[in-house]
């Protein structure tokens, strides 16, 4: 054999290795949360659950490439698992009796387990539980982040690190921190009670829109990454609106997912700027994308508890998504939307936003006695939406000076080049 | 991204399948759906009715020709699709080796065009986007 032809084989062998590798890490992202959440059942500790479902997954990096993906990886990976919490368990055996007696139950389990597939009484439930400890509020927000998209999306730390532009020692950090804080603050494999559900399913659902926002937002990451980012946070919103059906706020943030996803190719001009939704190419939207919010909204309207925050965002999105043109925008719809939106959740910025629909849907003067509210209250100082707006507004009932000083302000506070060359061009028109 | 599962089976699966508990195989086929649905990456999927209702226009000839089935020397027909979304392709053939078919049928994965994979400058594309988008405005 020549060298040309070692290194041939070696590289085929790489190849192999490659390819045996990525199908291991396909079988993972299937199956981790089911893996991990079935351990946590039996741990307890949803920390200790991945640290053997990360051994299982070395054990099957190590075995699978040469006799191939066992039948049932899932299964596989899980029964590798349990016997090493078997093993964990009986060396610290006569340490403790409860881990033999723990060992003795697993034994069993785990016998049950290695030809059977998942539980389809329990399973769910433990994806569930799964879901609420990931994104306890023990921890904080970026901890929840990470332990989300680990856990239950199924990423490796790369993956995280490079949608979130930090170094993977930072998220492995962020993991291993997050797992000592479930373990120290003894927090249960379990649904929230009753109680404290509601806000507890609420910090769920703002993890999952902060993943997509990350996405969503332009950063300085490569373009296809970021889209990732997004449409693995569509992903578990729809991992979770089907774990809880009755819940039409989760319906809902899947709606709305789909349907700001859906403007994802007109929202960027080719050299990486944003383009505001007034002047997309509305031919780019993705209409299969839009059906299925239109889906998921209607999902959450049939459970008949009305529409939350989510649902009426959904509803406003919704109502842009299906407008050919801004122009023919069911824009009083849309104020309606914002006025409910604006009581149950009030935010300065939705109060704006309603200002820009009351302009479309009824003209300037009302728009700018709810914008100087605004500019009254000084909630929004710095902001540069808002002498935009309200320049905007100024514009069109003919106060040209007053609307120059704004739309001025606006281009030096705005970060957004193109932006400001927006501005600045309707601040050279009113001039001439 | 997006992957195409594309279901083909040849006569003998065709005609095995019809020898089939229909119960049986509608469960079978509603829990991969299902399982589909629960993993969140079911996009969009359809089955096609007996490939005796359809009907193939040929190109081979100018104008084109209308001709019932069986479809020439066609092995294999097309009996369905599914559209998931997949971070790689392995992971779609991880998802596609899961469902419930036996021998004689295939699943071909092919992964779905974006725009990003054209030239966004053609202006062919550019009106492409804009005739697709209107036809499924009008039908949908």
């Amino acid at each position: 054999m020549t060298a040309a032809d070692a290194s041939g084989t070696a590289g085929s062998a790489n190849a192999d290795a490659d390819r045996a590798r990525r199908a291991v890490a396909a079988v993972w992202r299937i199956e981790s949360a089911r893996i991990v959440a079935t351990l946590a059942r039996f741990t307890g500790d949803v920390g200790q659950a991945e640290d053997l479902a990360q051994e299982a997954l070395v054990e099957a990096l190590r075995q699978w490439p040469a006799e191939g993906v066992p039948h049932n990886p899932g299964a596989w990976l899980t029964t590798v698992a349990k016997r090493r919490a078997i093993d964990g368990w009986r060396r610290r055996e006569r340490l403790d009796e409860r881990y033999a007696a723990m060992a003795r139950d697993l034994e069993q389990q785990g016998a049950e387990a290695s030809d059977t597939f998942w539980d389809p009484e329990t399973i769910d439930d433990d994806v569930l539980r799964l879901v609420f400890v990931s994104c306890h509020p023990v921890l904080s927000r970026e901890a929840q982040i990470a332990l989300t998209l680990r856990i239950v999306g199924g990423l490796t730390s790369e993956e995280i690190a490079r949608a979130f532009l930090v170094p993977t020692a930072t998220i492995q950090q962020r993991i291993v921190r997050a797992k000592k804080t479930l373990a120290a603050a003894n927090v249960p494999f379990a649904v929230p009670e009753p109680a404290e559900y509601g806000e507890r399913l609420a910090s769920v659902l703002h993890v999952i829109y902060l993943i997509f926002n990350e996405g969503y937002l332009p950063a300085s990451g490569g373009e296809w990454v970021r889209a990732d980012v997004s449409a693995e946070a569509l992903r578990l919103a729809r991992v979770v609106a089907g774990l809880m059906p009755r819940e039409p706020e989760a319906q809902s943030l899947v709606a709305l997912m789909e349907f700001t996803a859906a403007r994802f190719r007109a929202r960027t001009a080719g050299d990486g700027s944003a383009i505001p939704l007034d002047q997309q190419d509305r031919s780019r939207w993705d209409r299969a994308q839009i059906a299925r919010g239109q889906a998921a909204l209607a999902r959450a309207d049939r459970v008949g508890r009305g529409r939350a925050a989510y649902g009426l965002q959904a509803a406003i999105a919704g109502c842009h998504a299906v407008a050919p043109t801004a122009g023919d925008t069911d824009w009083a719809q849309i104020v309606v939307l914002y006025e409910a939106l604006g009581r149950i959740a009030p935010s300065p910025v939705v109060e704006l936003n309603r200002a820009v629909a009351v302009a479309m849907a009824t003209g300037p003067a009302s728009a700018l006695r709810l914008v100087d509210e605004l500019v009254a209250a000084g909630r929004l100082a710095g902001y540069p939406a808002l002498p935009a707006v309200r320049g905007e507004l100024l514009a069109r009932l003919g106060r040209s000076d007053e609307a120059r000083a704004e739309l001025e302000t606006a281009a030096r506070l705005t970060g957004n080049e193109r932006e400001r060359e927006a501005l600045l061009a309707k601040v050279a028109k009113l001039s001439g | 991204m997006k992957y195409m599962l594309i279901m083909r089976s040849n006569d003998a699966a065709v005609e095995a399948y019809e020898q089939l508990d229909f119960t049986e195989v509608i469960a079978a086929m509603g829990a991969y759906n299902e399982e589909l649905m629960k993993a969140g990456v079911l996009l969009a999927g359809e089955g096609l009715t007996d490939a005796k209702e359809g009907f193939v226009v040929d190109f081979d000839q100018t104008p084109p020709v209308v001709t019932d089935g069986p479809y020439g020397e066609t092995k294999e027909l097309f009996n369905g699709f599914w559209i998931i979304q997949a971070q790689s392709p392995e992971e779609a053939a991880e998802w596609a080796k899961r469902c419930p078919l036996g021998p004689g049928a295939k699943l071909e994965v092919r992964r779905v065009t974006e725009l990003e994979d054209f030239p966004q400058d053609n202006e062919w594309i550019q009106k492409e986007a804009g005739w697709r988008d209107e036809l499924e405005g009008k039908v949908g």
